[in-house]
């Protein structure tokens, strides 16, 4: 039997998976890592040429008395051939934040590249993003969470096949490149073996122990191709707090394009 | 069409009797802002942004501004924007020397955050290697100061009925700006000149109509070169403004920078915590233009809650190395509900030194509450 290399369009990825091949120790063919990464990028390669979408997102926080808060963003994102997606999110509530922008310029290799529009003051900030783990605007979502998934941002190592919510799952672990700055040690996630959507993903944190649950579901198809959630829900164990995500008007292929994403529209986003 | 607004009510209360006659103890005042957008067409719109506070003890602070007032129009290749404008430059947490385009509201706060609307032509031109952009100033607006009962004032009032220019188009002076900015890897850096009225002024010994001795603002030409930049270090945000003018007195130069640190998810929980350290150093004749930006070192721990209502708590320090004058300022925030919001503001002057110009703020110690209800 010979070993068979996926054709991997991400050349970044290639030498990783060399490396991996000498390290094979097993019988087994494809080692657990191997099948781990080209589940991941399989489920990349489903999302490859979307090319951009804008959606409306709610953002649910709840406390552990049961207490709301809600956000609303508006997001564009633009497919980069090569690189990570780029991103601008609006907020229009709350009122006093209204206005406020981020742009994101998220990267295979290395830290996202981000900004922080404050419209009161018309003043356009640099964010350093090397710190993942923060929270996102007070939600359970850290900034980790919210940003592009690269394949090249994790490591990873296929577990088992089970069902979840009467759907075939791939079960696998990743773990952060990024190791230092990461709020995680690792995580497990399912993807359903259809259609390669992301279902639930169990966050560890640098103790090893549970941290939170992500489920999504409510998905729907674009273009004939493209699966995006309506609804995902983010639980943390360890405060009882948890933050839900609702989407509405996923419109893809709208016509952005890089000049879109720059600091010139960035400050007159609205 | 897309409204906006917000109604706040605010209330000072200082901790010492002023230095200077007839300065007030407390003060209440309430001041709205109200905003109009509307889209005429996918590239134009239009923007107006009115303001207005009533103050109950300095008829200075009861003023009003058009903040924005601008029609603009984009195309993928360019961008214009006609009337009244804001523009923010620079970098920095603490000073902000280099943010020369909109005139200070002085009376609106003492970090000089607050601004007034500009009369402007504003083009645009993005391109792949960084924006240029040009300004055509028109129309110079005024810097505001505390009048008779205000704190944070001069020991004699300055007498804004009673401006001088060098330039004898006055206040129609057309000031003009161009700047180049970019973004290298990590670094976003500006680069700009300025020619035309000084946004600060030399405040001038004078009389006014009673004979008695006030301070008169008289705003020079000059031309300035400035830049500022923001750069990603590994964990660290770098950040620094620098210009050079020429025009006032004997040409001079100023540059403040400093760095940002944030920890995050402090304690198992989702708090950042942020440290700013700052020094600025400003060379002009101390004299001719006195300033309290001369030879300063600025420290700050910010904390974001992270929670429901976005509570942040900021606390500075500003030390002038030369005289030892020291400012101690908090600042807590925290929204109420879903459209109201709470700050608290308290500012103690310590140890401040009769040579240094800040001296005149040595009994304005205060407590700011201030609550805001968005619309």
């Amino acid at each position: 039997m010979t070993c068979r290399i996926p054709h991997l369009t991400k050349t970044l990825v290639i030498p990783f998976l060399l490396s991996q091949l000498f390290l094979i120790t097993t019988a087994s063919c494809e080692t657990a890592e191997e099948k781990g990464l080209a589940i991941a990028v399989e489920a990349s390669r489903r999302d490859d040429g979307f090319g951009d979408y804008t959606a409306d997102m709610l953002m649910i926080l709840k406390n552990k008395q049961g207490k709301e808060s809600r956000r609303s963003i508006r997001t564009k994102t633009l497919e980069v051939p090569g690189d990570g997606d780029k991103s601008l999110s609006i907020f229009d509530t709350p009122r006093d934040v209204k206005g406020t922008a981020f742009l994101t310029f998220s990267h295979k290799v290395g830290d996202d590249d981000q900004w922080l529009y404050l419209p009161a003051l018309k003043r356009v900030k640099r964010i350093n993003s090397r710190n993942k783990s923060g929270s996102f605007m007070g939600s359970e979502f850290a900034y980790e969470d919210i940003s592009s998934q690269e394949v090249e941002k994790y490591t990873y190592k296929h577990l088992r096949e089970e069902d979840y919510n009467g759907q075939a799952c791939f079960v696998g672990e990743s773990y952060p490149v990024d190791k230092k700055n990461s709020g995680y040690t690792k995580r497990i996630s399912w993807l359903d073996k259809a259609e390669y959507r992301l279902q639930k993903v169990e966050f560890y944190d640098r103790k090893q122990s549970l941290l939170k649950t992500l489920t999504a579901k409510g998905y729907q198809q674009y273009l004939g191709k493209f699966w995006r959630p309506d609804e995902m829900n983010m639980v943390n164990h360890q405060t009882g707090k948890s933050t839900r995500l609702t989407w509405k008007n996923y419109k893809f292929r709208t016509g952005l394009s890089d000049k879109d994403f720059n600091s010139t529209s960035l400050k007159r986003a609205r | 069409m897309e409204w906006k607004g917000d109604l706040s009510v605010d209330g000072f209360l200082f901790l010492e009797n002023g230095a200077f006659p007839h300065q007030d103890n407390q003060s209440l005042s309430v001041a709205t802002n109200f905003e109009v957008y509307h889209d005429i067409r996918e590239n134009l719109s239009f923007t107006i942004e009115a303001f207005y506070r009533l103050d109950s003890e300095d008829k200075e602070r009861s003023h009003g501004d058009l903040s924005l007032a601008e029609l603009l129009y984009f195309t993928d290749n360019w961008e214009l924007t006609v009337g009244f404008g804001r523009v923010f430059w620079g970098a920095t947490e603490f000073a902000h020397l280099v943010d020369i385009i909109n005139q200070t509201d002085q009376v609106e706060a003492i970090d000089g955050e607050e601004k007034l609307g500009q009369p402007m032509v504003h083009l645009t031109v993005p391109k792949d290697w960084g924006v240029i952009e040009a300004f055509g100033l028109p129309w110079f607006r005024e810097r505001t100061f505390p009048g008779i009962n205000g704190r944070f004032r001069t020991p004699l009032v300055v007498d804004t009925d009673d401006t001088t220019y060098e330039s004898s188009s006055k206040d129609h002076h057309l000031d003009l700006a161009l700047r180049f900015s970019t973004t290298l890897a990590e670094a976003d850096i500006g680069l700009y000149h300025f020619i035309g009225t000084s946004r600060d002024p030399v405040l001038q010994l004078s009389l006014d109509q009673d004979f008695n001795p006030v301070l008169h603002p008289h705003y020079e030409q000059i031309g300035q070169t400035g830049m500022d930049f923001q750069l990603i270090a590994g964990e660290w945000l770098l950040k620094g403004e620098a210009y050079y003018r020429t025009g006032q007195s004997r040409s001079y130069g100023a540059t403040t920078f400093g760095f940002e640190y944030t920890f995050s998810a402090i304690a198992d929980s989702l708090m950042d915590l942020g440290l700013i350290g700052e020094y600025v150093y400003d060379d002009r004749d101390e004299g001719w233009l006195p300033t309290i930006n001369e030879n300063d070192i600025m420290g700050g721990l910010r904390l974001a809650v992270n929670d429901m209502d976005d509570s942040t708590i900021l606390l500075g320090v500003i030390h002038d190395i030369d005289f030892g004058s020291t400012i101690i300022a908090v600042e807590a925030s925290r929204r109420i509900g879903e459209s109201v919001r709470l700050n608290l503001d308290a500012s103690i002057f310590t140890n401040m030194d009769a040579r240094d110009p800040a001296f005149s703020l040595a009994r304005d110690d205060f407590i700011k509450l201030e609550m805001i209800w968005y619309w």
